[in-house]
């Protein structure tokens, strides 16, 4: 069985891998069911995939809502995440560890 | 599988319960020992070791905190709780003796004594386990029955160590139980508005009436101006990890737990929602001389915030997975992680998992949700209570008291 990603609204331009996967074609679920998409890189399960390419500066939509804007031009097919979207409002965000979510501002006070 | 005849059944259920002097229902009949500084902490955890049905909350301060000791009244006078104990050193702030004395005038029988008028930790320790087994014979004696049903529930539903799934699936299954709730006459209830970031209007939207709206945008304003003052948006390493990236993107799936039913209105910490239906809990600091203080630090903080408010049951959705539990009121672990469900099956009770990979639909995961609360309200320990959890967390926090006359306590 290929890997899924989940699409919660039409509109949206992301989905969310409900399986691991590091490239090639993988399965919709949800909405646009029954399509397919070709994943450029790895991306783990619960994390985001674009679904469109999207512009630096142009809305992430997901739940057909915004969350946060393009820090960069976002190609199909692509992991979406901390080093290519970021918060309207959190600043903090975008400066964590890509891969953990560890912060890095407070690495000072670890000696 | 006939799923209409299931729901009816599933809402009819009835179980029996303990009837309190107020009117309300619990589904435990507990022993709870409250300690009122750090120092009596040792002694008031040596007096509930071993006993399954006595319950340990505390304050750590010296100096006493009026929003910390309204929560821990309304912990002491939950309706899970049949009889209290209340412990101090001797020398700090927040008075044993005043809280026992609150608890009675409630109906309920209570105690309290200062450690250091007798005679340091052990004989302390045996002069408590012997309160203790006094009052539980009393309160299994005296408690009156009573049949409860949804109609006498409050459920709380609070998320922690959120992924990807828990806006997909662990939060949806609760809303979908929580509709179920709310139209077969209960209550439920869910916080966290520091989780709602980003979505005032789809809130506003959802309010019951004018006074509701009004209340939603204040609760909505609130919360965004205290994330920007103490520069912290609720989310955390693990919920990046996870593949959340923003706290709009963590708001909506948090808020899916809410379900599709009206906003009641907004209520305050330590008190309880004035009528049936769907609430949000403000467990925001409101602004006072010491600005907002720390953030909102942890799960175990709201889920004591969400008990005080009544909830005789509390659900806690995790993607990423999290082995706490609570002290009176049972929690209930889902996930929308059905990895997660299986690597910590020894933690979970529900996986909701199954709504992604089309296993169940949604309605049929919120029907077997609300099959499980019954179970747990008849008595069934759900996990964290079988593993033995009570974490608990009351800390240093302001809010300000709402007059008598004010909203629910009107």
């Amino acid at each position: 069985m290929k890997p899924r990603c989940f699409v919660i609204q039409p509109q949206d331009n992301v989905a969310t891998m409900i399986d691991d996967v590091d490239s090639g074609a993988i399965q919709i679920v949800g909405a646009g069911a029954g399509q397919e998409i070709v994943v450029t890189e790895k991306i783990l399960h619960s994390h985001k995939i674009a679904l469109r390419d999207i512009a630096s500066g142009e809305a992430v939509i997901k739940f057909g809502v915004r969350i946060g804007h393009a820090t960069q031009a976002i190609r199909r097919g692509a992991w979406v995440h901390l080093h290519n979207l970021a918060s309207d409002l959190d600043e903090r965000s975008s400066t964590l560890d890509l891969h953990s979510g560890a912060p890095t501002d407070t690495s000072s006070a670890y000696v | 599988m006939s799923e209409i005849r299931d729901v009816q059944s599933i809402i009819r259920s009835e179980w029996s319960g303990f009837l309190r002097s107020d009117g309300r229902k619990g589904i435990r009949n507990l022993v709870l020992v409250i300690y009122t500084v750090e120092c009596a902490q040792h002694v008031a955890h040596a007096i509930a070791a071993n006993e399954e049905d006595v319950h340990v909350i505390g304050f750590p301060g010296c100096y006493d905190n009026a929003y910390a000791i309204r929560l821990m009244l309304a912990l002491a006078r939950h309706p899970n709780v049949g009889a209290v104990l209340s412990v101090g050193l001797g020398c700090e702030y927040t008075q044993p003796e005043r809280i026992a004395d609150v608890v009675r005038s409630s109906g309920r029988p209570a105690e309290w004594f200062f450690i250091q008028q007798s005679g340091g930790t052990r004989s302390s320790v045996a002069k408590g386990k012997e309160i203790v087994s006094r009052l539980r014979e009393q309160i299994r004696r005296e408690t009156p029955r009573a049949p409860m049903s949804f109609s006498d529930l409050i459920v709380g539903c609070e998320c922690g160590g959120s992924d990807g799934t828990s806006g997909l699936a662990g939060n949806p299954t609760v809303g979908a139980f929580f509709d179920l709730l709310v139209d077969a006459g209960g209550t439920a209830i869910f916080e966290e508005t520091v989780e709602m970031i980003g979505l005032r209007q789809h809130m506003i939207s959802r309010a019951a009436n004018d006074e509701a709206k009004s209340q939603v945008a204040a609760a909505y304003d609130k919360a965004e101006r205290y994330c920007r003052s103490v520069r912290q948006w609720s989310v955390s390493p693990g919920n990046f990890a996870g593949g959340l990236t923003t706290i709009e993107e963590k708001s909506l799936g948090a808020f899916a737990k809410s379900g599709t039913r009206p906003i009641q209105g907004v209520f305050r910490v330590a008190e309880p929602p004035c009528r049936p239906g769907l609430w949000i809990l403000d467990s925001v600091p409101d602004d006072h001389f010491m600005q907002f203080g720390y953030t909102n630090p942890n799960d175990t903080e709201g889920i004591m915030d969400l008990i005080s408010a009544g909830s005789q049951i509390v659900l806690f959705v995790t993607g990423r997975g999290s082995v706490i539990g609570s002290p009176i009121a049972p929690l209930i672990k889902v996930t929308g992680n059905s990895a997660t469900f299986r690597a910590m099956e020894e933690d979970m009770d529900f996986d909701a998992g199954r709504v992604l990979t089309g296993e169940i639909t949604l309605t049929e995961a919120g029907h077997e949700l609300a099959e499980l609360v019954v179970r747990v309200a008849k008595c069934e320990p759900s996990k964290p209570e079988r593993l033995g959890h009570r974490e608990y967390f009351i800390m240093y926090k302001h809010q300000n008291t709402p007059g008598l006359a004010e909203g629910c306590r009107a």
